[in-house]
C-alpha cells in the first residue's frame, strides 16, 4: 500500500504509523461526563468503507495527517496535513 | 581543535574492490562535517530559518518540500515541514544559528556528534541505495540538492542529493558502522571503491 504523504510524496506504508480514527472530538477536559468520555475512548464506528483516519509519517517527515482510505479496497481516497485543519475534519 | 572520532574507524578500508572486470559502480566515503545542526521553526516561522540559513551559511534554501542546495563544504536542505538539516565543515555553527534564530522562530539543534555521514556516488549509486530504501532516486523526483528522511528497517536516514550521481546519507552515529557494512556488501554488486 502506497500513501502520498503531502511532504515527502509517494512512500511504502511501513513508514506509516496508524493513530486513530479521525473526526473525533475529545470532550472537554474538565468534563465528568462518564458518557461521553466512555464514547470518545472507546466506542468505534467501525465503517465498511470510505474511513477518516490519523496516521503518522513516523519513518520520514513525522507529521500526523488525514487519511481517507477505504476500509474494504483499502485504496488511499486523500491525503492531507492535519495541521492544515486543526483537527481530523477535511477542509471546507 | 580536537581530532574528530569516528564510528567507522574499525571498518573503514580504503582501497578498491572492483568486479571481476576491473570496473567499480559507486565511491563511498565517509563525510565528516564539523557541524551538523537541525533547524525547526515553530509554526508559520519558516521565513526567519530560511533568513538564518543566509545570514550564517550564505545559502539560499527555496523553501519548498524537500528542498535544499549543496556546495562542496556546506548544505541544506528541507526534510519535514518547517524543518531543516544544516551542515558545514566547520566547526561550531550551531552556536552561530543559536545567535540567528530567535526564540521566537523556532530551535537549534547541535547534532554533530550524534550523525554520521555516508557519501555514495557513482553511476551506480541509485542503484544501491534503491536496495535500501523505498524511495524514488531518480533525478526528476529528486533534484540535487534536495533532502528526503526515510527509514531503513526501521532505523532513521536523511539523505540529500548533492550531485547528479552523488548522495550524502545521514544516520544515527550509534548505527552507522552496520549500514556501513551493509553498503559495503550492497556496493558488492557493483564493485565499489571505498577513498
Amino acid at each position: 500500500m502506497i500513501i502520498t504523504c503531502p511532504f515527502c510524496g509517494p512512500r511504502d506504508s511501513s513508514e506509516f504509523v496508524y493513530r486513530e480514527e479521525g473526526g473525533r472530538t475529545r470532550p472537554d477536559p474538565a468534563s465528568t461526563d462518564q458518557a461521553a468520555w466512555n464514547a470518545y475512548v472507546y466506542e468505534r464506528v467501525n465503517t465498511a468503507g470510505d474511513h477518516e483516519e490519523i496516521w503518522q509519517h513516523s519513518g520520514g517527515c513525522r507529521s500526523h495527517l488525514r487519511v481517507l482510505r477505504n476500509t474494504v479496497t483499502h485504496k488511499i481516497l486523500d491525503v492531507t496535513l492535519a495541521r492544515e485543519t486543526g483537527k481530523a475534519e477535511k477542509p471546507a | 581543535m580536537v581530532d574528530q572520532l569516528s564510528p567507522l574507524t574499525p571498518v573503514l578500508r580504503s582501497g578498491r574492490y572492483a568486479r571481476d572486470d576491473h570496473s567499480v559502480g559507486v565511491t563511498l566515503a565517509e563525510v565528516q562535517p564539523g557541524s551538523i545542526v537541525q533547524l525547526s521553526a515553530w509554526p508559520g516561522q519558516q521565513a526567519g530559518i530560511l533568513a538564518a540559513i543566509r545570514e550564517v551559511m550564505g545559502l539560499f534554501v527555496p523553501g519548498g518540500a524537500g528542498s535544499g542546495v549543496a556546495t562542496e563544504t556546506k548544505s541544506a536542505f528541507g526534510f519535514a515541514p518547517g524543518k531543516f538539516l544544516v551542515s558545514d565543515q566547520e566547526e561550531g555553527f550551531s552556536v552561530a544559528f543559536a545567535d540567528a534564530v530567535g526564540p521566537d522562530a523556532g530551535t537549534v539543534t547541535d547534532l554533530s556528534h550524534g550523525r554520521t555521514v555516508i557519501r555514495i556516488a557513482g553511476p551506480k549509486a541509485e542503484w544501491v541505495l534503491a536496495k535500501f530504501f523505498a524511495v524514488d532516486f531518480s533525478e526528476p523526483a529528486l533534484a540535487v540538492g534536495s533532502g528526503i528522511s526515510t527509514v531503513h528497517h526501521d532505523i532513521f536516514a536523511q539523505i540529500q542529493r548533492t550531485g547528479a550521481d552523488q548522495f550524502d546519507v545521514y544516520v544515527f552515529r550509534s548505527f552507522a558502522r552496520s549500514f556501513w557494512n551493509s553498503l559495503r556488501h550492497a556496493s558488492e554488486e557493483v564493485g565499489y571503491e571505498v577513498e
